[in-house]
């Protein structure tokens, strides 16, 4: 394994244990988050990992070697850290920013520069556009893009990250969210991330470490956290509304319908109707002749053109295969629609989620959690 | 002010020759006091060092508390005493460098400890070491109160170097004594209002300074 936590203790020298003898392990690839609510010690657990906190009892293991054994500059260039608040260098370019372990181990400038366009590019921002740019200039969720982009420098095999989506806005917070699970899919690095959400804990960890005041309650799948509490402080945590917190394990491609009624723009309305009577239901999807998604149709609004495009209602209210499904309930309800289309990142349709999918797999995860 | 005038247009080589006296020794004393304040400013911040910080800061406060003239005495006294020149420009300049302390290590010291500590956590947490994390991180986001610090300096050091004339220095303190010595109003007023100028003057070089040092992305906020 990756990481390796033994018996870490962090006894402060006025008494106070902040940390007692915590435990456990974290593959290669796996996200481990820390969670706990605020003064239960994941933040000082996680620092110690990179040493930033001194351990007092104990040993952590990184690779298989004693963290301690090693040079404690080397040990931290090789970690990457996102740190809590972003922490960028206001003096510095975003390049620059981005450049810093880069720059400590004395890669070429050339190369720095490269490196930095490429992380720019991997966390969705146009390398051209930021890289001169600095801090003061850029928005709350460019900053901690620029933030995640700095911890992936120099390509370290792990990540400390915590709460790195903190300071923003809940919108901007989901985004940030999928889109680094997804590039989390590519680099597959050995993360521990730090929050004390435990939605953002359910929705991004493989692992969830929950700790309550400096002791490790329960390491287990977020699943198991969720329907298989070890203690009553746990299910407490976890709270009652558990099936809806279980929406956060299933995305929509595991539930959504992919055979679609749909209609072109450019039909008759007739023929929409026609489709509507073979199929037994009283809507389609109207796509253009690219398959690409451009709105709803309904059954009353038929008679209203001639042309499935004269009646139609657009919409751009999309979801897409990896988002999870209480973000797509909540945007159903505040939108007000029943149905929502799953398209592509090029906008062409995949499938579509209905209110009764969603309902469905709500009944099933209170089932699988009775049964259990 | 009339009779200042008349004095400057007839006898412009001794105004000029005053005040080269005074940039001079300004100048030794000022760039000394910077480079002395800036480097034990840093070297108090280091780890361990907090008492010696309040025991550095203490002197320099009480320092700024001896009246310039009581100080010219008691230099006078201290170089008599090691065999060295006790009157004129060394005297006068290492006077200037003590006056010119308080501020600087003030202003140097609060700069780099006032450092939001989150700055500090992300440089130590990617892998600097203390000396990076000093010329990297703090010392760049230090300069603009480092800057302030100086500023403040200078304008003390150009008002106390007048008096330095009494210890037989020159500079634009000799014109303005010799008209107190003669009641000579014009001769006060000329020295008076040149140590003005010369303030403002090297004032705003220091402004254009502190626009040249100050980094790029900490002007902008």
């Amino acid at each position: 394994m990756m990481i390796k936590l033994d018996l870490v203790t962090k006894v402060y020298p006025d008494g106070t244990e902040a940390v007692k003898e915590v435990s456990f392990e974290v593959e290669a690839g796996e996200l481990c988050v820390l969670l706990g609510p605020s003064g239960c010690g994941k933040t000082t657990t996680m620092k110690m990992i990179n040493r930033l906190i001194p351990i007092t009892g104990g040993k952590i293991y990184i690779n298989g070697g004693d963290s301690t054994k090693m040079n404690e500059n080397e040990l931290r260039r090789n970690i990457g850290y996102a740190i809590q608040d972003i922490g960028l260098f206001p003096h510095m370019t975003v390049g620059q920013n981005i450049g810093t372990v880069p720059s400590l181990k004395g890669w070429p400038k050339a190369e720095r520069n490269k490196r930095a366009e490429e992380l720019l590019e991997l966390v969705g921002m146009n390398s051209g556009e930021f890289i001169d740019k600095y801090p003061s200039e850029l928005s709350g969720g460019q900053c901690q893009r620029v933030g995640v982009a700095r911890a992936l420098g120099a390509d370290p095999p792990i990540l400390l990250m915590d709460e790195p989506f903190g300071a923003i806005d809940p919108i901007t917070r989901v985004r940030l969210q999928d889109e680094f699970l997804k590039i989390q899919q590519d680099i597959k690095k050995t993360i521990i991330f730090v929050t004390h959400d435990i939605y953002e804990a359910i929705k991004m960890g493989d692992k969830v470490a929950l700790m309550k005041e400096g002791q490790l309650v329960q390491y287990d799948t977020p699943a198991n956290l969720l329907y298989r509490p070890k203690n009553e402080f746990v299910e407490d945590f976890v709270g009652a509304d558990r099936a809806l917190k279980g929406l956060q394990l299933i995305r929509v491609k595991e539930v959504m319908t992919s055979s679609l009624p749909t209609v072109k723009a450019d039909e008759k309305a007739e023929a929409a109707r026609e489709r509507m009577e073979q199929e037994g239901i009283d809507w389609l999807v109207v796509v253009n002749d690219d398959g690409k998604f451009l709105g709803w149709v309904g059954k009353a609004e038929l008679g209203k053109g001639e042309l499935v495009k004269e009646v139609m209602n657009s919409s751009a209210i999309t979801v897409t295969v990896n988002t999870v499904l209480n973000e797509a309930l909540s945007l159903m309800l505040s939108s007000g629609a029943n149905n929502l289309p799953v398209v592509s990142k090029d906008n062409r349709l995949q499938g579509v989620l209905s209110f009764d999918i969603i309902r469905k797999a709500l009944t099933e995860v209170s089932q699988r959690r009775q049964s259990e | 002010m009339l009779g200042a005038w008349e004095y400057l247009v007839k006898h412009p080589e001794k105004l000029a020759g005053w005040a080269l006296e005074h940039l001079w020794i300004i100048l030794v004393a000022i760039t000394i006091a910077i480079i002395l304040g800036v480097i034990v400013g840093i070297y108090i911040t280091g780890r361990g060092k907090e008492h010696m910080a309040d025991t550095v800061l203490y002197l320099a406060e009480i320092m700024m508390t001896v009246p310039s003239l009581a100080l010219f005495g008691l230099l006078m006294l201290l170089l008599t005493s090691v065999g060295l020149k006790a009157i004129g420009f060394l005297p006068a300049v290492i006077a200037l460098i003590i006056y010119g302390q308080l501020p600087i290590l003030r202003n140097t010291y609060m700069a780099i400890r006032g450092v939001d500590p989150a700055m500090i956590e992300a440089g130590k947490g990617m892998g600097m070491t203390e000396r990076q994390l000093l010329v990297k991180v703090k010392l760049p986001l230090a300069v603009p109160v480092i800057m302030a610090g100086l500023r403040n300096a200078i304008v003390i050091i150009i008002g106390i170097a007048a008096i330095a004339a009494l210890i037989g220095a020159g500079g634009l303190g000799a014109p303005i004594f010799r008209g107190l010595r003669n009641a000579r109003m014009d001769l006060i007023i000329l020295g008076g209002v040149s140590v003005s100028i010369l303030a403002l003057l090297v004032d705003a070089f220091m402004n254009q300074v502190e626009r040249w040092v100050t980094p790029e992305g900490l002007k902008r906020r």
